[in-house]
């Protein structure tokens, strides 16, 4: 039987009510969270410090925008996986967000259900 | 000046944020356009700069009243004065943002500015008229600014 990896969480957020909620609604028993930052200067900062294997990213985020930030990850770390959890609602966000390295997209607001069933999905395959 | 569906949407928009971050259902007012003056304001006020295709703001007004309720109702325990203003910010990011679906990538939404404006006015940062959208919830009054040109 193959052991289950425990794994490393960053959330990435400019609202801290939603860094919180994140933290505090995530129940998947391999996810730990190793830190959160409320933009994407933070996040690389952050990233480059803890080394997470899952990233929750919003996008509209002063200093630098999720997308931006998304890249900047994926160039560091290509197997990272990142969930966007974001208010911007249009396909053609998640479209880009996905092009440029995302894995997952979960709409804000949601539930805590959906958040869960949203990060189960991202790591069905690791 | 704003149509109907596109009034209808950011309706939507807060029906689905209260449903869905309160667990409570909102009652929405009739909307109706401000023909003189500036609207008035509850304490907090989240503001999103729109630009790109459209130009403007979008608005979510509401007294410290409820933003204690509905963070208690997100159970979120840090009722601080900074989660408040982080909250309002929140909420009119998040209508904002889900109106993308309808207005598309064209309709660019800033970061929320928040303001104090207890007893205050809003002055809208364009010159079509603002429609406000009253919201019930609970035994709170709030309200969405939408000011679009």
């Amino acid at each position: 039987m193959n052991a289950v990896r425990p794994l490393k969480l960053m959330i990435v957020d400019d609202s801290n009510i939603i860094r919180r909620r994140i933290e505090r609604s995530q129940q998947i028993e391999r996810l730990s969270v190793v830190g959160s930052a409320a933009n994407g200067r933070e996040a690389i900062d952050l990233f480059d410090r803890t080394d997470p294997d899952v990233v929750t990213m919003d996008l509209t985020m002063p200093e630098m925008d999720g997308i931006e930030c998304v890249e900047h990850l994926v160039a560091k770390k290509p197997q990272v996986l990142i969930l966007v959890v974001s208010a911007l609602a249009d396909k053609a966000t998640a479209v880009e967000a996905i092009r440029k390295g995302a894995n997952g997209f979960l709409c804000k607001p949601f539930t805590d259900r959906q958040l869960n069933d949203a990060l189960a999905e991202l790591l069905q395959d690791v | 000046m704003l149509t109907e569906a596109e009034i209808k949407t950011f309706i939507d928009g807060a029906i689905h944020y209260f449903a869905v971050s309160a667990r409570q259902p909102v009652a929405v007012g009739s909307p109706y356009l401000i023909t003189d003056g500036t609207p008035t304001v509850h304490e907090y006020t989240g503001v999103i700069a729109i630009s790109g295709r459209r130009n403007g703001a979008v608005c979510f007004t509401a007294p410290r009243s409820m933003l204690m309720v509905l963070l208690m109702r997100m159970n979120e325990t840090d009722t601080s004065e900074t989660n408040m203003k982080d909250l309002i910010g929140e909420v009119a990011n998040t209508i904002s943002g889900n109106a993308r679906r309808d207005f598309g990538k064209e309709f660019v939404i800033s970061v929320p500015t928040v303001m104090e404006t207890e007893g205050g006015k809003f002055r809208p940062p364009v010159t079509a008229r603002p429609f406000i959208i009253p919201l019930n919830w609970r035994s709170h009054s709030a309200k969405l600014i939408v000011c679009l040109e």
